[in-house]
């Protein structure tokens, strides 16, 4: 029997679940930090707060919504995306927008201070101790011998699978998608053939914080213990996964984050689990060093 | 011979330090504690300065830079010391000597990381830099964390009291002497022109590579040292206070006194560590405020609140 | 660039002085009532634990000035709040010690913060009473550092031994929390007495606060088939740590520390944490006079909540404090010292409490199991 409890196979299907259920957790995020790069070449610190933001819209949603129902999980799980969405493009308008065309580190300070603020206003505001959050879809488990799959796994990775798909056709099927396609490529060129570039980064913020509020919710499906700096390490994990896969490449967020997702789940399992959290940031800075553009990146030249 | 105006500034800054050090023990402790963390602020604020402002190398792992310091100047004092001096505690001269020794070895050691970082920044930029500082600052606290000889998770205790008035502000006037000195001189222009224009500065033939590790190494030394004074002020250090928002702590100093701009970085340093201690009945509110100011301060006054010359656009 | 180093260095050293002259001035000890110091961290990660302890010593201080303080004078509880972050609470007892005067000092609930202290208590001399930091290392800083709770030497054989006699298992997988120098400290013990008793431990893995998945380690946990598993570390984790388990089929109990004791981690775990145990100084149950009568007025006090043992601990840190003071006669620093070192069975609500040679207290250990959604009572293990 190969789903015996001791069998390397059991445990290494395992461990490959448990890590395809966290990267599907950490693409998601990716794809919202690899956007916005693409479209203004600014990595956003606040998103992870976003994140966090998202996953206590569902505490609190949560509370006024019959537990384990699909009807109120799918509910529950749109309300939050579209808090985020608002949340996203209200950051943008009145933090970012005013700095559009000066030095990129003044944003990237700015970014930081209303990562900062989210954290300690949530701490002021929800308290710093560990909330639960409900159970909001269906729960059942699926045993193939000693192998277990949650459903709350499951939904992950199909949430975000759909996610994902979602996002492509987007991208490429609409003519918002081709818009912010051709911001990314040159936003001059794009205002001069008469693209409104605010409309086109405002929805950009919104797509990527509504993925964020997404993650947020299945973040905390499978790990039901939230707190207001439960963004910080996921964020800069998504954001390692980003650069891994290539920084304003879709595709890319997503391999990276299930690469990171993976890597991080044998590691963690093995001997070596203390150092999982510098795993990341191992991997990080051998990308930065060794290949910037990432595994799916474009090389670019920089022209003087 | 006349000295340059700069050095009696300096050999003043010491003697004064001294002076006030030999009445330091009729002082309040609590207010002598947070006089020499403003000293240790101003050399965390002024040495980051060196790397963020003058050289425009956007460093978010100052701390991790502290930290080894921290780490390895206490090594030294409890480790070391014993078997220099045996079990008898040392004696005026020798004490000060060690402790010289001890963070000396400490800045030394966080200068050959500073060496470390700036090389691979030879080809980041602006964020892609910021991030691997970053994970940097992040990989050291979990290398301490996990060392079991430096205390591990319970952080290092036992540190001996070595840290006086004399020697905090000694180390204040050597920091601001040294960055001050370094980017007026005719070399230290190449600091300034790698921060304006790097492809312009390379172009001419400047050797921004250089300059930028020269930046990490020395703004990494005096971290370092500012880690061994707070050891040594502290008596116990914790790996997790050497995290990422203690960096963001040294960078908020930076910005707010004005990015390159020593003065200003000097009195930010004196105001945000005096403000936590005047704010402590209201500490929970303080980062939201913090937080908050930053954001303002980059929308409306991105050279800094306490900038008064540059224009706005001079950052 | 220019900028006027001339009237830099004498400006720096303007300010400083400013600062600093108010200081030299000596302060006037105000002496009609007894000032005592409290550290705690009332806010940040850890406020659960230090808003426990700091109600159970107010509710102390409280009932001690009603019924007309010690020695005729009222005891000023003046406590500030490190909020849960390294290198606050130095400069706080600092700022007790010198500007408040106080005369003893009341904290920490966590050993790392409570090590970062004690020196500074210990170079003024000032006697500090912990209510319930477990690390050795705390009391060993020097003579005027004490604590009214067990010690992690103890709770680790009490454990090692319960999970040897009481779940019958001899082989146990341990997972430790290494960010946290407590789980560190009580896995260490736990591994010495265990081993030493003929257990094994088959899996030995380990994991950082804050974490939240734990699937990695608990599969290679669940591959080794341990008859328990040894969770040392604090509830926020423990919790997820137990669901998680459940959910990959592990059914074998998990038990812990002291470090558990929060209603948290049955909100969390729910049903995950059935059968679960865990040690720890007291229990709300425990049907003695002393006991009964402490829930009763915690209750009253403070809204019909329910005291743990954190809040038991500072409430006992506090009346330990009061009854040094009334055995020395006065407020001074070594006659007070002396007293604190001298207490002798002192009935405390966590029990009969005596100050060992060392300035430990030798406690017995109350063990819970988690059984219908409630902590009930198992079992003492007496020193």
């Amino acid at each position: 029997m190969i789903f015996t409890a001791d069998a390397p196979v059991t445990e290494f299907l395992q461990q490959l679940i448990n890590g395809l259920s966290l990267g599907a957790i950490y693409a998601l995020l990716a794809l919202g930090y690899t956007m916005v790069y693409g479209v203004l070449r600014f990595i956003n610190f606040a998103h992870a707060d976003v994140f966090m933001i998202g996953s206590f819209a569902g505490y609190y949603l949560g509370q006024h919504v019959p537990a384990g129902t699909l009807w109120g999980g799918m509910s529950v799980l749109l309300a939050a995306m579209l808090i985020c969405a608002v949340l996203g493009v209200a950051i943008e308008r009145f933090a970012y927008r005013p700095l559009r065309g000066g030095p990129t580190l003044n944003v990237l300070i700015t970014a930081i201070g209303v990562s900062l603020l989210l954290e300690n206003g949530g701490q002021l505001v929800f308290g710093a101790t560990p909330r639960t959050f409900p159970q909001i879809f269906p729960f059942t488990r699926f045993q193939f011998g000693h192998l277990i799959v949650s459903s709350n796994q499951l939904v992950v990775i199909a949430v975000a699978a759909f996610l994902i798909a979602a996002l492509q056709l987007i991208i490429y099927r609409t003519r918002m998608g081709m818009a912010m396609r051709a911001v990314s490529l040159n936003p001059k060129a794009a205002q001069l053939v008469g693209v409104n570039i605010n409309t086109v980064i405002a929805f950009t913020f919104a797509l990527g914080s509504a993925l964020a509020g997404a993650g947020g919710i299945l973040y905390s499906m499978n790990y039901p213990s939230i707190d207001p700096l439960m963004g910080v390490m996921p964020g800069l994990k998504a954001f390692t996964a980003a650069i891994l896969g290539g920084i304003g490449n879709i595709p890319g967020a997503a391999l990276g984050g299930l690469i990171l997702g993976g890597a991080e789940t044998f590691i963690g399992g093995s001997q070596f689990s203390t150092y999982k959290d510098a795993i990341a940031f191992g991997i990080l800075i051998v990308i930065l060093l060794f290949r910037p553009s990432g595994l799916l990146g474009r090389r670019t030249i920089e022209k003087v | 011979m006349r000295l340059p105006r700069q050095h009696l500034a300096l050999a003043a800054g010491i003697l004064g330090a001294v002076i006030v050090s030999l009445f330091s023990n009729s002082l309040d402790a609590y207010l002598l504690d947070v006089a020499l963390g403003i000293g240790i602020n101003i050399i965390l604020a002024v040495s980051l300065n060196l790397v963020n402002g003058h050289t425009g190398q956007f460093s978010l792992g100052h701390a991790g830079f502290m930290s080894i310091g921290a780490y390895l100047s206490a090594a030294c004092t409890v480790f070391i010391g014993p078997q220099l001096f045996g079990s008898a505690a040392p004696g005026a001269l020798a004490q000060n000597l060690l402790f010289l020794g001890a963070l000396l070895v400490g800045g030394l050691c966080a200068a050959f990381a500073g060496l470390l970082v700036g090389i691979p920044s030879l080809r980041l930029k602006g964020d892609y830099l910021a991030l691997v500082t970053l994970g940097f600052g992040e990989i050291i606290r979990v290398i301490f964390q996990n060392i079991d000889k430096l205390g591990g998770a319970l952080g290092f205790n036992g540190v001996p009291a070595y840290t006086t008035f004399g020697w905090t502000y000694t180390w204040v006037a050597l920091t601001i002497f040294t960055v001050t000195c370094l980017v007026n001189s005719t070399y230290g222009r190449g600091f300034l022109a790698t921060h304006d224009d790097e492809i312009a500065s390379e172009s001419i033939g400047l050797n921004t590579t250089r300059y930028k590790i020269t930046a990490f190494t020395i703004g990494a030394f005096f971290a370092g040292v500012a880690g061994g004074l707070f050891a040594h002020l502290k008596l116990s250090i914790d790996p997790r206070g050497f995290d990422f928002m203690r960096s963001i702590e040294i960078v908020v100093m930076v910005i707010l006194g004005g990015m390159g701009n020593t003065l200003g970085v000097i009195l930010a340093a004196v105001l945000l560590t005096l403000l936590p201690e005047v704010l402590r009945p209201i500490a929970e509110y303080r980062m939201v405020l913090y937080s908050f100011l930053l954001i303002v301060l980059m929308i409306a006054r991105p050279q800094g609140l306490l900038n008064f010359r540059l224009g706005k656009n001079r950052l | 660039m220019h900028f006027p180093l001339r009237t830099l260095a004498p400006f720096t050293l303007l300010a400083l002085a400013a600062v600093m002259l108010p200081g030299c001035k000596p302060k006037v000890a105000d002496d009609s009532v007894i000032r005592v110091g409290e550290f705690a961290s009332l806010t940040g990660k850890e406020a659960a634990f230090g808003q426990s302890s700091h109600k159970g010593t107010v509710l102390a201080i409280e009932e001690l000035n009603a019924a007309g303080g010690v020695l005729g004078k009222k005891i000023d509880l003046i406590s500030e709040d490190n909020q849960s972050k390294p290198g606050e609470s130095s400069t706080i007892v600092k700022k007790l010690i010198t500007r408040d005067q106080v005369v003893a000092l009341l904290g920490e609930v966590a050993s790392s913060r409570s090590l970062e202290a004690a020196p500074i208590a210990q170079a003024a001399k000032i006697p500090m009473i912990s209510p319930s930091s477990t690390n050795p290392a705390v009391t060993a800083t020097g003579d005027c550092i004490f604590r009214v709770c067990f010690i992690d030497p103890f709770q680790g054989t009490a454990l090692a031994k319960f999970a040897l006699s009481h779940l019958k298992a001899k082989r146990v997988a341990v997972l430790t929390s290494v960010s946290s120098a407590y789980s560190v400290g009580l896995s260490k013990y736990f591994h010495e007495e265990f081993l030493k008793d003929g257990g094994d431990i088959v899996a030995d893995l380990k994991y950082s606060e804050g974490d939240k998945d734990f699937n990695a380690q608990l599969t290679t946990i669940r591959a080794a088939k341990p008859d328990a598993i040894f969770v040392p570390g604090y509830y926020t984790e423990v919790a997820l740590i137990a669901k998680q388990a459940r959910e990959l089929g592990i059914t074998v109990p998990l038990f812990g520390g002291d470090g558990w004791e929060a209603p948290e981690l049955l909100t969390i775990g729910g049903k995950a944490v059935e059968g679960c145990f865990y040690s720890t100084h007291y229990s709300p149950d425990i049907p003695t006079e002393a006991v009964q009568t402490f829930v009763k007025k915690f209750r009253a006090r403070y809204n019909g909540e329910t005291p743990d043992a954190m809040a038991a601990l500072g409430y006992d840190s506090a009346m330990v404090l009061a009854d040094a003071v009334k055995r020395a006669g006065t407020t001074d620093s070594a006659k007070l010292r002396d007293a604190i070192a001298a207490t002798k069975d002192f009935e405390g609500v966590t029990g009969k409490t005596s100050i060992d040679a060392d300035r430990n207290a030798s406690k017995a250990a109350v063990i819970l199991e988690v059984k219908d959604g409630k902590f009930t009572f198992v079992e003492s293990v007496a020193p």
